[in-house]
């Protein structure tokens, strides 16, 4: 295949997953590993580094829309990223000693994981319940609805904190923005209202990517000639995500048959890491 | 009690969108330009990504991209874009440091500069581990 054939396939697939990724609230970073390792046949790490500048691109573009909204709370996402930055270093190292194998049979398990938590119903939970260290750490705000600004509480700050380092690890080895398991952190553990959880999850997610792409940079994962359709591609599907998602609701249907697609990827990817294909 | 939100939080909330928006905007644009660049002089070449050979000598180091740069190579162009938007969450950080200190937040300005140490650490110790 030659380079042109490569990089219009490529940004084609990207353009997908990113329109995919951001109308199911999943992240590009899922649909394209796969797209990459499974069929076009690159090695996992390209495709590992590829996906991780993406994240970057979408997170950061999308953060920049949310932030001046004003209902990211940036001190709680400041404050876990000391947890998901920690989390993501670690996780880049870990990434450069184990298998291949085994990164894409974890990649396969988290991803079946995220796409079953994308179907899970949203409920909009107010907790005004107030924890001490939340205090401490000035954690509790409020954010704006459509019934005027509303005051919420911070809860459980340990377990969400030590759930953060878990995300940052994940993260960090397979090139994801694991947003599923931040928002987990944050509207599970710490009962957090969904919408600040997923705002404050994307403001996030730039910051943790960085901190193992600047690891991936230096050990030659991250290659420009492969990175460029996907980082655009990727980039362009979300914008366009965001505009429709904008004038109808997500559908749940559409969130079923992502599950499908996903749980069918996810499965190839691990039985390949099984068989030592991958 | 975080539950006032006071001028310079609402000022510094622009300014990081900005910083966020502008940081994606331009990166997106030099990989463009390289990666036109790129197709043009490589596009018929034939691709190897099969196996991990990591990234060619000239997009690895910091003199090798700026020469690259200077000689319109592509990937060079490309992989600067890619830096420059690795360095966009990091630049907001150092922003929201400012933003902490101009309101005399000093817990969050210490939060704020940790988290850029550990991207730091991250940085310097790429090579190692």
């Amino acid at each position: 295949m030659t380079v042109l054939v490569l990089t219009l396939i490529v940004l084609a697939g990207s353009y997908v997953a990113g329109l995919i990724g951001s109308l199911t609230g999943l992240g590009g970073g899922v649909v394209i590993i796969p797209l990459l390792t499974l069929l076009l046949n690159v090695n996992i790490h390209y495709a590992i580094g590829a996906s991780l500048v993406s994240v970057i691109a979408t997170s950061s573009g999308s953060a920049a829309a949310y932030v001046k909204e004003g209902i990211t709370n940036i001190r709680l996402g400041m404050f876990l990223e000391i947890a998901t930055t920690i989390g993501a270093m670690a996780g880049a190292m870990l990434a450069l000693h184990i298998q291949t194998s085994v990164i894409a049979i974890a990649f396969g398990v988290i991803l079946i994981f995220s796409a079953f938590m994308s179907l899970r119903k949203k409920n909009e939970q107010i907790n005004t319940q107030k924890s001490e260290w939340a205090e401490k750490f000035k954690l509790n705000s409020q954010y704006p609805t459509a019934q005027g600004k509303v005051d919420y509480g911070v809860v459980n700050i340990g377990g969400g904190f030590a759930m953060m380092a878990f995300a940052g690890v994940i993260s960090g080895l397979l090139g994801i923005g694991s947003g599923a398991l931040k928002v987990i952190a944050m509207d599970g553990i710490m009962r957090i209202p969904f919408k600040v959880s997923t705002t404050t999850s994307n403001f996030m997610i730039g910051v943790t990517a960085a901190a193992s792409a600047v690891v991936y940079l230096q050990r030659g994962y991250i290659d420009p000639g492969l990175s460029m359709p996907v980082v655009l591609g990727v980039l362009l599907g979300a914008l366009t995500g965001s505009k429709i998602l904008v004038h109808s609701q997500s559908s749940q249907w559409l969130r079923w048959i992502f599950a499908v697609i996903v749980t069918f990827l996810a499965s190839q990817m691990i039985y390949n890491g099984i068989n030592h294909k991958i | 009690m975080a539950s006032k939100k006071n001028a310079t939080d609402v000022d510094i909330q622009h300014i990081i969108g900005w910083i966020l928006r502008v940081g994606v905007i331009s990166s997106m644009l030099i990989v463009f330009i390289g990666g036109c660049l790129y197709l043009y002089r490589h596009g018929h070449e034939q691709v190897h990504y099969t196996d991990f050979v990591g990234v060619p000598g000239f997009v690895h180091s910091a003199s090798g991209i700026i020469n690259g740069i200077l000689t319109w190579r592509g990937r060079a162009i490309i992989q600067a874009g890619i830096i420059l938007l690795i360095a966009t969450p990091v630049i907001r950080i150092i922003f929201s440091a400012v933003g902490f200190v101009l309101e005399k937040d000093w817990l969050y300005t210490g939060i704020t500069l940790l988290v850029l140490a550990i991207i730091l650490a991250s940085a310097l110790t790429g090579n190692a581990g």
